[in-house]
């Protein structure tokens, strides 16, 4: 994405580079990159007890504006795996969006990433990449079967039907590691995409947007802020609030510009001051200037070789896209590649973390597009209907609903995938299958809390010993789960005998009005890859 | 499932041309664009149904069949 500031960086935490090892026995899983989504990767397979091996190029945790918008769904994956505490408590948290046009101090819009309340996370944080990082990196540290190599490069690649070979760069000189699977977190730029001849296809979008981070003392709510054509420079600003009194602002400055020259603070601050007035005060964090792309491989899983997070699909930022999208990827993928490893599912399994990620790469991709095209439109009639849009929407409700200033990033749902038991009786409410569980307030804590690291049957009866080898919990409502303030029973459509069937990942596999064995059965082995 | 309606749906044909006619007095080609931007979008709004604007779309975009 950016190149680097032209405020001076340093790096955020710095690592020892990790020796060359002196003997190099086969691992399991090698993950290329310990980014946010490799590190998610290597926490979840690790936490199942795997030994995990991962390669990062840097030697430490760079500084930058990189990620900063972290989604409910993602903060619900990091709770399950021992982090969320620690993200939410650091991070800025927002729920509300207001987009404003031209001077106006009235926003034309207003939405809540949290219309369903009571859930124990909120619908977004703001936290610096960094930050996130290194509580990864922490959490990771706890687990001696995961193994974090810092400084060290990935620079071949044979890939083989039973497994891989990597040959890695480090400053002590090369060495060479097996692997049964590699999971190529290393982002856009990815190394392991470009061993095996692999690329995207899609757009790329032309239009220079300005990132400045700067630090100053301004009382605003914690309130994600989007303007289209502000009365100062650039077609469009976003501004979010950030932990440790920073602040990120993103302006459109449009096609054919000197980069060079348009990034020098400079020419940076007259975007503040126009916001903020001459005599704002502030110091400068980071100023870079980005464009984008829409784009994804064809297909994520080739042979041992599985790709996650930006290595597989790239998105414009706005709706917050990127990561949550990427660690998508990595809680799909590790429960699977857990049951394979464990002889509890057949490989084919992951064919479904192709296709489901494909949806979710797929959903992303078209949001950003479209939010991109209503942001900078590309010709005269496409800026003539988003300017219809913002004008009828000022005295008519009717039109509001076109405004997009960026859809953000919501759990994206399942419904045509071959691991769900389509319902056989008529459901109007509660959670389908293919839909990732509703969290709710319980006695002592939250559902979500109960659910995840196996399979879970959540059901009103309570439950029979099942045969077969996949690891499931049964949780009785009303036994295991006190529904105190019946918002279970409300957003599951419980009645007696109602019973579902939750996926490792938290995703609804099936459902059913009765508890029945054997159609529990059924369900669990068509959602662990082995239909009957 | 809703259809198109293309058969003859309006009267005072003349008086409703030369409204659309004089919608764009006065303002220069932006501002008619966005003036006919702002129509549809009321206009599709009060339809309320996507497949038929889809058709409506599609059918403004094709060219004479005869």
């Amino acid at each position: 994405m950016a190149p680097s500031s032209t405020v001076p960086v340093a790096c955020h935490k710095a690592f020892a580079a990790s020796p060359r090892p002196v003997t190099q026995n086969r691992v399991p899983i090698l993950i290329v990159g310990a980014g946010m989504v490799g590190m998610t990767t290597a926490l979840d397979l690790g936490r199942k007890g795997h030994r995990v091996v991962v390669l990062n190029k840097l030697d430490a945790i760079p500084v930058g504006s990189k990620a900063i918008c972290f989604s409910k769904r993602t903060l619900d994956i990091w709770d399950r795996l021992g982090v969320g505490g620690r993200m939410v408590a650091k991070g800025v948290v927002w729920n509300v969006g207001k987009v404003f046009w031209g001077a106006d101090p009235e926003p034309l819009l207003q939405f809540d990433m949290l219309p369903l309340k009571n859930q124990k996370m909120p619908g977004f944080i703001n936290l610096q990449q960094y930050y996130a990082e290194e509580y990864l990196y922490d959490e990771l540290c706890k687990l001696p079967n995961v193994e974090l190599r810092w400084g060290h490069r990935a620079t071949t690649l044979k890939a083989q039907s039973s497994g891989v070979i990597v040959g890695v760069e480090t400053a002590e000189g090369a060495y060479e590691i097996e692997a049964d699977w590699l999971i190529a977190a290393d982002g856009h730029n990815s190394s392991i995409r470009r061993f095996m001849g692999l690329d995207f296809e899609g757009r790329v979008f032309e239009d220079n947007f300005l990132i400045a981070d700067v630090k100053f003392d301004i009382q605003r709510p914690s309130e994600r802020w989007f303007w289209f054509e502000p009365p100062w420079p650039g077609a469009s600003a976003l501004m979010h609030k950030q932990p440790d009194g920073v602040w990120r602002f993103d302006f459109q400055l449009g096609w054919n510009i000197d980069r060079k020259e348009a990034v020098k603070p400079e020419n940076v601050e007259p975007f503040v001051r126009g916001m903020f007035g001459p005599d704002v005060k502030f110091t400068p964090v980071w100023y870079s200037i980005y464009t984008f792309q829409c784009r994804r491989m064809k297909r994520f899983v080739h042979g041992r070789v599985v790709f996650a997070g930006d290595s597989a699909h790239l998105v414009s930022p706005f709706g917050a896209r990127g990561f949550n999208g990427g660690i998508a990827d990595a809680e799909n993928l590790a429960w699977k590649l857990d049951l394979v490893l464990k002889g509890l599912a057949p490989e084919s399994l992951l064919e479904s973390y192709n296709d489901e990620a494909i949806v979710t790469a797929d959903e992303n991709i078209l949001n950003s597009s479209r939010a991109t095209d209503f942001i900078t439109p590309k010709n005269a009639a496409s800026k003539a209907l988003r300017d219809a849009v913002l004008e009828l929407a000022k005295d008519h409700a009717f039109a509001r609903p076109f405004i997009n200033s960026g859809r953000l990033s919501t759990p994206v749902h399942y419904p045509q995938s071959l691991l769900n038991t389509p319902d056989a009786e008529t459901w109007n409410s509660g959670v389908a299958p293919g839909s990732p569980a509703l969290d709710a307030p319980i006695r002592g804590g939250w559902l979500l809390g109960r659910l995840g690291e196996t399979f879970a049957i959540l059901s009103t009866e309570p439950g029979a010993a099942l045969t077969g080898d996949l690891p499931v919990r049964h949780l009785r409502v009303g036994g295991d789960i006190l529904d105190d303030d019946g918002l279970v029973a409300q957003r599951y459509a419980l009645e007696p005998g109602t019973t579902y069937l939750i996926r490792p990942d938290q995703y609804v596999a099936a459902r059913w009005r009765g508890y029945d064995p054997r159609a529990i059965l059924k369900a669990l082995a068509t959602a662990g890859g082995r239909p009957q | 499932m809703s259809r198109l309606n293309l058969d003859v749906n309006l009267r005072d044909h003349d008086e409703i041309y030369a409204a659309l006619v004089s919608m764009h007095d006065g303002l220069n080609e932006a501002e008619s664009l966005r003036v006919s931007a702002k129509l549809t979008l009321l206009l599709a709004n009060h339809i309320g149904d996507a497949q038929i604007v889809r058709e409506a779309i599609r059918i403004a975009r094709s060219s004479p069949q005869k």
